[in-house]
């Protein structure tokens, strides 16, 4: 089995955050946290990332455009949801337009809560993501997890 | 053995062991750009790691011919560099090489996507900069030693850099153009600076990526096989001269690419003008001058 763990690389969106979290999520690219050690590159393109950080909360406009960035990368793929915003909606849960945390549209697979989350648990965050990364691709290579052209017949039948 | 299989033999170590030092020249550079920002940055080996991964992805084309053209565009610049190094002509294997541009412009703009499309002619505006610049480091060559050949110009009793200083230094202005790394980066946006995505890859991922990736380390080799060119003559000592001023080239480039912003399309082709008309323009005139 091929090991795809030392070659994450990470899309950054941001929905209605306060942009705490943001900010924390550049620090991690910084000297001081240095994320490129572990091969982390943090690319504006969804279609070569691998896992998709999400900060802050979903509202109903940005909602179908989280939907089409997930669409758009390839598998095996991931998401992180950053920060409580990201997670649940967080300060801004009972606001009239937003829609609650990253899950309300895709699935998300690993929760980095903090209200900012610090650089060493977005790290962290990422570091689980990258495991579950591989199980993906070992699930794909057995066949457990449909391809993209399994996926675009199965929509053609429907 | 005859010429015919030493030929083949160089071909076929050339198409191994190409992409590998490309790849560790990828590496060792991010390592260094890394220390040059104070960070401990990547392991050496980090793009063979990323090279893997993507051929690991699924699948996507969004466009069904976009798969044929970047293995043209694979295919064409595997050939450029395999006619310098076979000792083939030098301004034939320029002329494929822009071949080899035009396809990946075709994967770029045939998904209709606008930040590829935008990528795909800035990478275009690129080709305006740098090319009257090749041109004239071939004639130069050509001035120098008689012929076009690579395997002539190797051959030559004082290295052909003796004669074409000025050449030499417009070559390395529009290397950096090539090499599509700052302040000419402007047809792909590196990494941190997103305003167009990813530029002419935008549209380009998983295995098609990996494609280009490999492409672009032939790309490396190829062009520090052209600096080489400058250096290398009759004498066997001038060959790890030559690899040892590739090197510095290398490590130029990356000094460059860590201490400047990029630069917008017109400045550049403007700048990259400038210097190939005065450098390279007044050395050839020296040249016709002094071989007359
Ligand atoms: S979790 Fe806190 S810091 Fe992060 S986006 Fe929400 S409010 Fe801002």
């Amino acid at each position: 089995m091929y090991n795809i763990t030392r070659s994450p690389w990470v899309m950054h969106y941001d929905g209605s955050s306060c942009n705490g979290c943001d900010i924390e999520v550049l620090a991690c690219l910084t000297p001081v946290y240095d994320a490129e050690r572990f091969g982390i590159i943090n690319t504006g393109d969804p279609m070569q990332a691998d896992i998709l950080l999400v900060t802050g909360g979903i509202n109903t406009q940005n909602a179908p455009v989280v939907k089409q960035l997930y669409d758009q990368m390839s598998d095996p793929k991931v998401v992180v949801a950053v920060g409580v915003c990201a997670c649940t909606g967080g300060v801004f849960k009972d606001c009239y337009n937003i829609l609650g945390g990253a899950d309300q549209v895709i699935p998300v697979d690993v929760y980095v809560p903090g209200c900012a989350a610090r650089p060493q648990a977005i790290i962290d965050g990422i570091v689980k993501g990258i495991g579950v990364f591989q199980e993906r691709l070992e699930k794909m290579e057995k066949g457990e997890l449909k391809n993209q052209e399994e996926k675009e017949e199965a929509g053609k039948e429907e | 053995m005859n010429e015919m299989t030493v030929k083949i033999i160089v071909a076929v170590c050339y198409v191994i062991l190409a992409p590998i030092l490309g790849g560790l020249l990828d590496g060792i550079g991010r390592k260094i750009s890394a220390r040059m920002q104070r960070r401990v940055g990547p392991p050496i080996l980090q793009p063979f790691h990323d090279l893997g991964k993507l051929l690991h992805k699924d699948p996507i084309h969004v466009a069904p011919s976009q798969n044929f053209l970047m293995m043209s565009y694979l295919f064409f610049v595997i050939l450029t560099g395999g006619m310098i190094f076979l000792g083939m002509d030098l301004l034939m294997s320029m002329f494929i090489l822009s071949t080899a541009v035009m396809f990946l412009y075709f994967a770029a703009t045939v998904t209709g996507s606008p930040y590829s499309t935008i990528g795909a002619t800035r990478e275009l505006l690129q080709m305006v900069a740098y090319e009257p610049c090749v041109l004239l480091t071939c004639v130069g060559f050509y001035i120098v030693r008689g012929s076009f050949e690579t395997a002539e110009i190797i051959n030559g009793d004082i290295s052909p850099i003796a004669y074409l200083p000025g050449i030499f230094v417009a070559f390395i202005f529009i290397l950096t153009i090539k090499m599509r790394k700052s302040p000419f980066d402007i047809s792909t946006s590196h990494h941190p600076n997103q305003e167009i995505v990813r530029g002419i890859t935008s549209e380009i991922g998983a295995k098609n990526f990996a494609v280009f990736t490999l492409a672009e380390w032939y790309e490396t080799v190829f062009l520090m096989g052209m600096v080489a060119l400058f250096i290398v003559n009759k004498n066997p000592i001038s060959i790890p001269v030559a690899i040892v001023v590739a090197f510095l080239v290398y490590f130029l480039e990356l000094l460059i690419d860590n201490c400047s912003a990029r630069m917008k399309a017109d400045k550049m082709i403007k700048l990259s003008w400038m210097v190939t008309i005065i450098a390279a323009g007044a050395n050839l005139l020296a040249l016709i001058y002094i071989f007359k």
